[in-house]
């Protein structure tokens, strides 16, 4: 199959390309760009004028409760690889898991799906699960999702291990002891309303933990969902130091503060929590800046674990496919040009995954998202192929469509 | 009944008429309870125009009127105050002006929470007809027509004197 | 944001929290209440006004004094009240709190007076009930987690201005754990929108929640200063599992530091009335000299607090 892709915008920031252009595929593969390569002649034509055609979007986080639907919404939300954390039912510590999981995945066909294997049996924290079993099950790095490892010991042994085999662990960085009880931040607003409380502290102390550790170990460390602007100011200053750690920030943590809380509305419940103002500023900033790459933090949740009292809710919303509307509004807000924040969302999650997609260079995967930047939807339970609408943003009229994603050169 | 005279009637002079018309009934001691809040400034014209030494009772009907479900609670209820003991006694409610007859009603019932009286008996400066329950007043200064959408309202001034006033809805 | 209390005349339609409430809204209780005063001292102790009404207690959380206040007030203003332990019946069951109500309502209920140990549950309900279209039913929070309690901060605000006349010449001091205090939270709110010019809140670091400068209160960790001059002192009250963490080593120190006793109490100004939501216990936020002595109107608050829910309970079910 022979694709050609022509009158759209391309933009490829691992490339540094932004430019009218063609883009040819073949054999599931990049075959040209602009010029028409030799001999090619094309099964089919996508006119993409008034489109961005950019590498397919590559989501460091997203939970498949319902896999089938999950990814049909991450295709239809030009998500073209998804970063899934172990922490499903039962969590990803065993290799047959994994290996049933990236089966499943590829009979689907929809988004490519890239597993975390579980740090710890079962996610306790204790014993370490098989690590190397996992990743030649097909496991790309190691997680806790947004469990702790209470035992620093624990934790040391851990990274030891994975760094034995060079694998990377992804950690979400929150101390057990100070966010056991928290269903909110710790700041004027939980404290109006009565609601406990998870301090920032609770995650730089974690994060001054897991980055000496890394320096100790030599592990690869990734710190996922950042919250906290004085977290990232961390992360910022060690990877100015040399350290080889990366970290993501929520989608929706760029966009809403502890405020949006209002009366109590569990939509906005979010594990870590929504902070203050100053930390929204914060993040941006630091995403602005390319210390941290965006992630939906896709988490969805029946409406019978939303409606119930804010701090009896389950955490989370819907994230795969407004990862592209979010995003593109963050750039807008932020005044940050298109390639800069379509980097944030392919090239630099490739880069922590130490992968070749998330561009467009000649031989790459054709994984491929063509998105209108202009067309609005309003985002409305049944414009949602995921099965979690559980959104703050219901309602909301939203910017970006995806107009098509490839996957390894094939229409999803 | 009459049709409405301009200009309105003497709310004082009428208050005098009221007190003649309930001098008789002295001999029994009744107590005077004035309904909130035309009634009550009435009743204490007449405790002072009849030189009666008890305090008189004031009432607020808020807690007893039938509305309550399409109007909910009136905006600004007063206490109900009843500084005498109502069994065996002789009442007389004094109101401004009886319409439909509902307030007297509810005043009934409040009045019943309180005891059992001997009597009660109402006193009204003004019946504007329209009457929904089967009460009559006892001793009344002015009988008058008045339209729907019409309102007799009493109105008391900075210097406690009382006149009416007609409202239109 | 719709302020989802008040209706879109913006009179009040559920009782969720004190704050946000205009000034004439808490006025306008406080006087209605004023009136149920009367009725209390009746021969025959009850109004007709919810007479066919059904209000039903529903305790999520254990609590049988203010349910028996609640129920009391509901019963002089003739409704039909129908008391529930749910904590103890249908979630235990694995009901959710919204199938619950909905049976409820089922029955024909007119006012739910909810206690809940989650912060934010009466809101739930608010305005589940908004979503399923019954605006005839009414919410009345009896105390939700460590959010708010409305009726007892009205209540508080009835004690103080029957002793102390004007809101606008008063320092009021609130004394123990704030952080997990429903009470605490509504008295704030209460204080503020009332116009006193100086709240003051007394405890160590481990009891005061953050921010509560921006909920216009000055903080105070040493009790005499705390205590200096204030009109009125809300002492509140400190619950035994407190003791088990690290908020505090042990009742006899927080007593020591800051239990009210007489000498204390000495700093404030001599007219001081001392409050208390109860229940008390003495000799850790309170000594027995305090809670007996002549300044103590802990059981007025107690008899205030059944007509401000009288008021409550015919207000919000007429809007």
């Amino acid at each position: 199959m022979k694709i050609e892709i022509r009158n759209g915008r391309l933009i490829d920031p691992k490339n540094r390309r932004d430019e009218g252009a063609s883009l040819f595929i073949a054999a599931g593969k990049i075959a040209g760009i602009g010029q028409t390569p030799a001999g090619f002649v094309a099964d089919q034509v996508i006119d993409a004028a008034g489109a961005i055609v950019c590498p397919g979007f590559i989501d460091l986080g997203a939970r498949l409760n319902s896999i089938e639907a999950e990814l049909a919404a991450a295709v239809a939300g030009g998500v073209t690889s998804v970063v899934v954390p172990p922490d499903a039912d039962p969590p990803l510590d065993e290799p047959e898991l994994a290996d049933r999981l990236v089966h499943r995945a590829a009979d689907i066909g929809k988004a490519r799906v890239l597993p975390l294997g579980a740090l710890t049996l079962g996610l306790k924290g204790e014993r370490l699960a098989e690590l190397a079993g996992l990743a030649k099950a097909g496991c790309v790095a190691f997680s806790q999702a947004n469990r702790p490892v209470v035992d620093t010991e624990a934790l040391l042994r851990s990274f030891e291990y994975a760094a034995t085999f060079g694998f990377a662990v992804w950690m979400q960085p929150q101390d057990h002891w100070l966010a056991r009880n928290g269903i909110a931040h710790a700041g004027e607003v939980a404290s109006r309303l009565g609601l406990a409380g998870i301090p920032v502290s609770a995650e730089t102390i974690a994060i001054g933990t897991l980055l000496q550790l890394a320096r100790d170990t030599g592990v690869r460390l990734h710190l996922t969902r950042i919250s906290s602007a004085a977290g990232l100011t961390q992360i910022g200053k060690a990877q100015k130091e040399g350290l080889k750690v990366s970290c993501d920030v929520g989608i929706h943590h760029l966009h809403l503060t502890e405020n949006d809380i209002g009366f109590f509305d569990s939509q906005a419940r979010f594990d870590p929590p929504l902070r203050t103002q100053g930390d929204r500023q914060g993040l941006s900033a630091g995403v602005a800046r390319g210390v941290a790459a965006i992630c939906s933090d896709h988490t969805p949740v029946g409406a019978d674990d939303k409606l119930l009292p804010f701090g009896e809710a389950k955490p989370g919303a819907t994230g795969l496919e407004l990862l592209l509307p979010l995003t593109l509004k963050w750039a807008t807000a932020a005044d940050v040009d298109l390639a800069t924040a379509i980097a944030r969302i392919t090239a630099d999650p490739a880069a922590i995954l130490g992968s070749d997609r998330g561009q467009l260079g000649e031989g790459a995967d054709a994984d491929v998202c063509i998105f209108d930047p202009e067309a609005s939807w309003r985002l409305l339970p049944e414009a949602l192929r995921s099965k979690g609408k559980n959104t703050p943003f219901l309602g909301y009229e939203v910017q970006g469509k995806v107009r098509v994603a490839l996957v390894g050169g094939t229409q999803k | 009944m009459s049709p409405l005279p301009t200009p309105l009637p003497d709310a004082e002079s009428q208050c005098r008429q009221l007190a003649n018309l309930l001098a008789p009934t002295l001999g029994r001691n009744p107590a005077l309870v004035g309904i909130h809040s035309g009634g009550a400034w009435i009743a204490a014209r007449l405790k002072e125009l009849l030189g009666l030494t008890d305090d008189i009772g004031l009432i607020d009907v808020s807690f007893y009127r039938d509305d309550f479900a399409e109007k909910g609670l009136h905006p600004q209820v007063k206490p109900t105050v009843i500084p005498f003991d109502v069994d065996n006694r002789h009442l007389i409610l004094v109101d401004d002006v009886l319409y439909t007859g509902r307030t007297t009603r509810a005043a009934l019932n409040e009045l019943f929470d309180y005891g059992r009286p001997a009597s009660v008996e109402l006193a009204v400066l003004a019946d504007r007809g329209g009457r929904e329950l089967p009460i009559a007043p006892q001793y009344c200064t002015w009988s008058i027509d008045l339209e729907v959408g019409q309102n007799l309202v009493l109105a008391r001034d900075d210097a406690g004197t009382l006149a009416w006033r007609l409202e239109h809805a | 944001m719709h302020n989802p209390q008040l209706n879109r005349h913006g009179e009040l339609t559920h009782l969720l929290s004190i704050e946000g409430l205009p000034q004439e809204v808490i006025t306008h209780i406080l006087d209605t209440a004023a009136s149920f005063m009367e009725v209390s001292q009746r021969e025959v102790k009850k109004v007709p006004l919810l007479r066919g009404k059904s209000v039903f207690n529903l305790f999520f959380e254990n609590s049988t004094r203010t349910r028996t206040t609640f129920e009391i007030a509901a019963k002089r203003l003739s409704a039909d009240v129908i008391n529930l332990d749910i904590g103890r019946s249908s979630t235990a069951k694995g009901e959710t709190l919204l199938d619950t109500i909905d049976n409820l309502c089922a029955m024909h209920a007119n006012l739910f007076v909810v206690r809940h140990a989650a912060s934010g549950a009466p809101y739930l309900i608010a305005e589940h009930l908004a979503r399923v279209g019954r605006d005839d039913i009414h919410v009345v929070n009896a105390g939700d987690g460590r959010h708010a309690h409305p009726t007892q901060g009205l209540l508080d605000m009835y004690t103080i201005r029957h002793y102390k006349k004007d809101f606008t010449q008063l320092r009021v001091a609130i004394v123990g754990d704030i952080l997990h205090s429903r009470v605490a939270r509504s008295d704030i709110h209460a204080l503020t929108t009332l116009g006193v010019p100086e709240v003051r809140a007394i405890g160590p670091q481990t009891l005061l929640p953050s921010h509560l400068g921006r909920m216009g209160v000055h903080v105070f960790h040493d009790m005499a200063a705390g205590l200096k001059d204030c009109d009125v002192v809300i002492m509140l009250r400190l619950q035994n599992e407190r003791m088990t963490g690290a908020l505090l080593p042990s009742a006899g120190e927080y007593f020591r530091h800051y239990g009210l006793t007489p000498q204390k109490l000495a700093l404030a100004k001599p007219d001081a009335i001392v409050m208390h939501p109860g229940p008390m216990n003495r000799g850790v936020e309170i000594h027995s000299a305090v809670a007996d002595g002549a300044q103590a109107v802990i059981l007025p608050q107690v008899t205030f607090g059944i007509a401000v829910r009288m008021a409550v309970m015919s207000i919000v079910p007429g809007n």
